[in-house]
């Protein structure tokens, strides 16, 4: 084919581009045509605002702590070979992945809550509820972002080269020596995007934390629950809060752009 | 402190199953076609490629014996392996990366970090010390490799061909080096070879392998004067001698001495083709510098030619046509007149 010469094919193609890229742009065209730009700093300010973006900031990074406590071993152990056994697991960790999150708030609940299975157990013997507590938005989102953690950690895990680990080892070093020193440098990488994935998922939960742990201010009304109950009283405030989660996102997305889009 | 190893595995499409002893102060090599399980040998001995029957032992220590379930992790074993691709850590310094071995020994990080730029300095490395691997060049890089496997104190050390990864060039110098370093280690060394070469510059003793046997093992000139399967005759196809140039003279330990060209001096192996071998019945008189006489010991078909044995101080292949040997009547041995020019010795110091 030609390069230098358009055809109808090519035509099409770049039309339907357009119409994409005007898909995924005009909402937050929209958005920023909407703001009240004008008191957005007061907005920002407000106590709402403030309370909001504080809890979400602190509950997505303990629920991103946990899925790195918790996530990591569990990485290790289903990078470290396979079988049934493995793939199972991997379908039931990722399985909150693509589920609806109301589902995963409601069987948290069932799990969890007062009268859970867990739950009634956990309040009976250590006074210890979890719904309706920030303790449980970390558990929700927990539940969601961990997925996203594992599965970028276990890729990594995979595709570290084990040679590196044998010639560790005949320089004296045993399996957690080697894991330390070598493995994790040089899986950092991936670890990190994996963090910094489950971050954002975790700081845009909504479903499964409004259904487990309800919607208290300043307790487990986070960002996307404050905009959801903004929209409803105020709509500037829920463009302002919105606005704000667009540009946490961005960020976000502008810091792991060496991983995703390597420069060529 | 010997090393016996006797190493019985299964691994793809390998099914190796060799026995071996090697001495300390002694090097042994293993060479043999791609493979032929010779890098498995020596992952196996450091303990990082399981076995499904045999032994290995070092000195009184058993590191693996599969009927009594004994396994030693490699870790525990105490073998300094330096890797075809060097392995160094790319996210450690070539310092760091020598530090390695005594950390996990647990000195502590100064005194590990000393003792490495000791072992650095030794190697001629001690201005790349803070370089990152990717930063060194493949010489540099397996130097730092053989210095950080001495520096952990190995008490057995293997080298899985060390200078494949090396360009022709830096080669040289780093064979000499290897050699020298090989040589101050007191323990029993194995190295695979690379090449022929390689093989004779270093070695003590060959092991030959192929499809997992050792087809023939013994000392450098055993190998060359019997080579007993096609894959040793054409490894061994051409005359290999160690010895030392001194004035354009090349020395040999049996008292032989051929004249040869070049500026070479001290350890040399020299390489002389069969092809470049005459012979006569009656003294020449000619432009070769070397000649002499030698009693034949063997002569034997190698395809459409023939090679003719001789003993002596200077003990040689000859390649000649069957009509030579009839027409000289070699069969019969006896001795012979040898003739090579000097300029058919090549000289690659070592």
């Amino acid at each position: 084919m030609n390069p230098t010469r358009r055809g109808p094919a090519d035509a099409a193609l770049l039309l339907l581009v357009s119409a994409v890229v005007a898909l995924f742009a005009l909402p937050l065209v929209g958005l920023a045509l909407r703001a009240p730009w004008g008191e957005l700093a007061a907005r920002l300010q407000s106590e709402t605002v403030r309370e909001a973006l504080w809890l979400s900031a602190w509950c997505a990074t303990a629920a991103t702590a946990c899925s790195l406590v918790l996530g990591l071993p569990v990485a290790v152990w289903l990078a470290a070979g396979a079988g049934p056994v493995r793939s199972a697991v991997r379908v039931l960790v990722t399985l909150p992945m693509v589920l609806p999150p109301v589902v995963g708030g409601i069987a948290l609940l069932v799990a969890f809550g007062r009268n859970g299975i867990v739950g009634a157990w956990l309040l009976q013997w250590f006074g210890i509820a979890l719904p309706f507590t920030s303790a449980g938005v970390v558990l929700a989102a927990t539940w969601v972002a961990m997925p996203f953690f594992v599965l970028t950690a276990e890729a990594g895990l995979r595709s570290f080269d084990r040679r590196f680990a044998d010639a560790a080892s005949t320089l004296g070093a045993g399996r957690w020596r080697t894991f330390r020193t070598v493995t994790l440098p040089l899986v950092l990488p991936s670890l990190r995007a994996g963090l910094v994935v489950a971050w954002a998922r975790a700081l845009g939960e909504f479903g499964a934390t409004i259904t487990f742990a309800g919607n208290l201010a300043g307790h487990t009304r986070t960002m996307p629950l404050a905009v959801y109950v903004a929209l409803e009283s105020e709509p500037e405030a829920a463009i302002v809060l919105s606005l704000l989660l667009v540009a946490l996102s961005a960020a976000l997305l502008f810091a792991l752009r060496d991983r995703w889009w390597p420069a060529r | 402190m010997t090393l016996n190893a006797k190493l019985v595995l299964r691994r793809g499409a390998l099914d190796l199953d060799v026995e071996f002893e090697v001495g300390a102060g002694e090097t042994l090599a293993l060479v043999g076609p791609n493979g032929a399980g010779k890098s498995t040998c020596l992952h196996a001995i450091a303990g990082l490629v399981p076995l499904s029957a045999g032994q290995v032992r070092l000195a009184g220590d058993v590191f693996d014996e599969p009927s009594r379930g004994v396994r030693v992790p490699a870790e525990a074993r105490g073998a300094g392996v330096v890797f075809q691709e060097h392995r160094l850590f790319p996210h450690l310094t070539a310092l760091d990366n020598t530090a390695y071995g005594l950390r996990c020994r647990g000195a502590a990080r100064s005194a590990a970090r000393a003792s490495a730029r000791a072992w650095l300095e030794r190697f001629g490395l001690g201005a790349v010390a803070e370089a990152l691997p990717r930063a060194l060049s493949g010489g540099q890089a397996q130097r730092v490799a053989l210095a950080r496997a001495l520096a952990a104190g190995p008490r057995l050390l293997l080298l899985d061909e060390p200078l494949a990864a090396v360009d022709a060039t830096a080669r040289l110098e780093l064979r000499r080096e290897l050699r020298a370093h090989m040589a101050s280690f007191a323990g029993p060394r194995i190295l695979v070879a690379h090449d022929a070469l390689d093989a004779f510059a270093f070695a003590d003793r060959i092991a030959v392998l192929e499809h997992g046997r050792i087809v023939q093992s013994g000392t450098v000139a055993e190998i060359c004067s019997r080579p007993r399967s096609r894959y040793v005759a054409d490894l061994v196809g051409t005359n290999l001698l160690r010895g030392v140039v001194e004035g354009g003279v090349l020395r040999l330990p049996g008292g032989g001495a051929l004249v040869v060209a070049g500026s070479a001096s001290g350890d040399v192996v020299a390489t002389v083709h069969p092809r470049a071998i005459a012979l006569f019945r009656q003294r020449p008189d000619g432009s070769p510098r070397n000649v002499w006489s030698a009693p034949i010991t063997f002569v034997e078909a190698a395809g459409d030619r023939m090679r003719v044995q001789l003993g002596g101080a200077v003990p040689l292949v000859a390649e000649v046509t069957p009509a030579a040997v009839a027409e000289l009547g070699l069969a019969r041995g006896g001795d012979v007149w040898v003739a090579i020019k000097a300029t058919e010795i090549a000289l690659d110091p070592i």
